[in-house]
């Protein structure tokens, strides 16, 4: 039963995909393939799992759809597409596997790219994605962003109103394209993984839902994209990140930060994987900020035991992530380095060039980082104020008793 | 005679199986290695990782190609293998029914035609 249910899921991102562009609508297509599911459960167990579940799906799904709406009677644009669809269609045997896989990919592909599309908010790509693209439900998907399905379902009808009615098209960007498409695309599934990896106001620091899934969106993308070195550097990041997730948090639910984390708990087979990706991605010589993160997140994974990470490495590869995307945070990720190779006076230094910035005046780890160089440099006072700062910006109850901890271990 | 059991399946199906039917599998593996060392039939076995890690190379009148991917394009990829000693195909084909992949991928048996261990001294 449960090989079946893997199967199914597999299948259900491809077979969504052929139906959206047969059936040019994301409800019908959702409606046909949920009927055609219901009846693999039925059929499937007796007669065993067909040789292309996919292809199987979307026949089936073809067909239940053109029941539903014949009984629905929906829009006639529907009705005459259906048509055209019915007789257009070889049937399924002669097509050959590899036709059958082409095709399917390029569906999918043209998917992908309309859930990421630059016209629809960021959560919008969010959501339409999960429950599309990687076939979660609708509670599922509210869960994971906490809110009620009715709220999720709304959001989910606005972002399908605003592909019909925007004419968003359902298509794979041309190559010139294809490059910042990509990257939204990328960033979508980046944004998901950090969703579940750091959830902002969840008691439970970690949704690992939400990080799998991403993890296998990553997977999925890569396959798609093989020659994509940044696609390979965002799988291997994801990969590393997460291998980390047992020591994130101890007993208590608090978080553990790295240099304090049991590193016999972290998943060695993800890290193996995540290091074999990054090593054929910086092969390729085009490097990324995917891979450059990724390759930061090895060099840490290479390290046994904390004392023994090679901070001057991992300081030159925020040095050169701040070329491809400069921003304060990886100054300040730069900054924490720094201080472990030159010491906490450089770190600071470096934090200073960036204490105005806006992005950083109000984000939480730049003032607990700069207590705990100033901790360090025997400036207590300083320490305390920066903690307090921080502890004022950030809501998640295990990352504040992580700072009161800090604040006590000062007084 | 030696035999190699190549144990091709699709990968998505692999990332989706649940964390219990994922231990559930890799128990049923652990249990066909026991029962083969107790034969005396286990020589080795690997787990491959998905073929985004993989690179293919060819040479074409002297010209190297590297490729970002597997040797082949096709759903069901070679996920792993099995090296074993058997004195049948019978005996073969009784191993690769006991394992798991069966009813979602498939295991080509191959007689295995040369075969070197030692290790470099």
């Amino acid at each position: 039963m449960d090989a079946l249910a893997a199967t199914l899921k597999a299948a259900y991102p491809r077979a969504l995909a052929t139906l959206v562009r047969l059936l040019q609508d994301i409800d019908a297509a959702e409606d046909g393939l949920q009927e055609a599911i219901t009846r693999a459960l039925e059929v499937w167990p007796g007669e065993g799992i067909p040789s292309n579940p996919v292809a199987w799906l979307v026949t089936t799904g073809r067909n239940k759809a053109i029941d539903l709406l014949r009984r629905h009677k929906l829009e006639v644009r529907h009705r005459e597409s259906l048509a055209a669809m019915v007789n257009n269609q070889p049937p399924d045997s002669q097509v050959s596997e590899a036709m059958f896989r082409q095709y399917f990919d390029d569906d999918l592909l043209r998917l992908i790219f309309t859930c990421c599309h630059p016209a629809l908010t960021q959560e919008e790509q969010i959501a339409l994605t999960l429950r599309t693209v990687a076939g979660l439900t609708v509670p599922e998907v509210a869960r994971g962003f906490l809110v009620p399905p009715k709220t999720l379902e709304q959001r989910l009808t606005r972002a399908k109103r605003k592909i019909r009615v925007e004419l968003i098209p359902y298509a794979v960007p041309t190559a010139a394209q294809l490059p910042a498409r990509l990257t939204a695309v990328l960033a979508v599934v980046y944004l998901l993984f950090n969703e579940g990896y750091s959830a902002s106001s969840s008691p439970e620091l970690i949704r690992t839902e939400f990080c799998n899934e991403a993890i296998r969106l990553a997977r999925m993308l890569s396959r798609l994209f093989r020659a994509e070195a940044e696609v390979t550097g965002l799988l291997a990041l994801l990969l590393l990140q997460h291998a980390r997730h047992r020591a994130r948090m101890d007993r208590a639910g608090n978080i553990v930060p790295l240099d304090e984390q049991n590193r016999t708990l972290w998943d060695h087979s993800l890290i193996a994987e995540g290091r074999a990706l990054v090593e054929k991605a910086l092969r390729q010589k085009r490097p990324g900020p995917y891979q450059i993160q990724a390759a930061i997140a090895a060099v840490h994974s290479e390290a046994v035991r904390a004392e023994d990470t090679d901070w001057a490495q991992i300081a030159e590869l925020y040095r050169v992530l701040g070329r491809y995307q400069p921003s304060p945070v990886v100054t300040l990720n730069r900054a924490v380095a720094v201080a472990k190779v030159q010491g906490a006076k450089a770190g600071i230094a470096l934090l200073r060039t960036i204490k105005n910035a806006p992005e950083i005046r109000r984000y939480h780890h730049f003032h607990a980082a700069l207590a705990a160089l100033l901790a360090e440099v025997n400036q207590p006072c300083g320490a305390i104020a920066a903690y307090e700062k921080a502890l004022s910006l950030t809501q998640n109850p295990s990352e504040r008793a992580f700072i009161r901890r800090k604040i006590s271990s000062l007084k | 005679m030696r035999y190699a059991l190549l144990i091709y399946q699709a990968e998505e199906v692999v990332e989706n199986l649940s964390a219990t039917e994922r231990k559930r599998a890799v128990a049923v593996h652990r249990k066909m290695q026991t029962q083969a060392k107790a034969n005396g039939a286990f020589i080795l076995t690997t787990q491959l990782m998905p073929s985004s890690a993989a690179t293919t190379v060819r040479g074409r009148q002297g010209k190297l190609t590297i490729l970002d991917g597997p040797f082949a394009e096709t759903k069901e990829l070679l996920v792993g293998f099995y090296l074993l000693d058997c004195k049948t195909l019978a005996e073969a084909i009784t191993y690769a029914q006991s394992l798991p992949h069966l009813d979602t991928g498939c295991i080509e048996i191959r007689p295995v035609s040369y075969y070197d261990d030692r290790a470099k001294k």
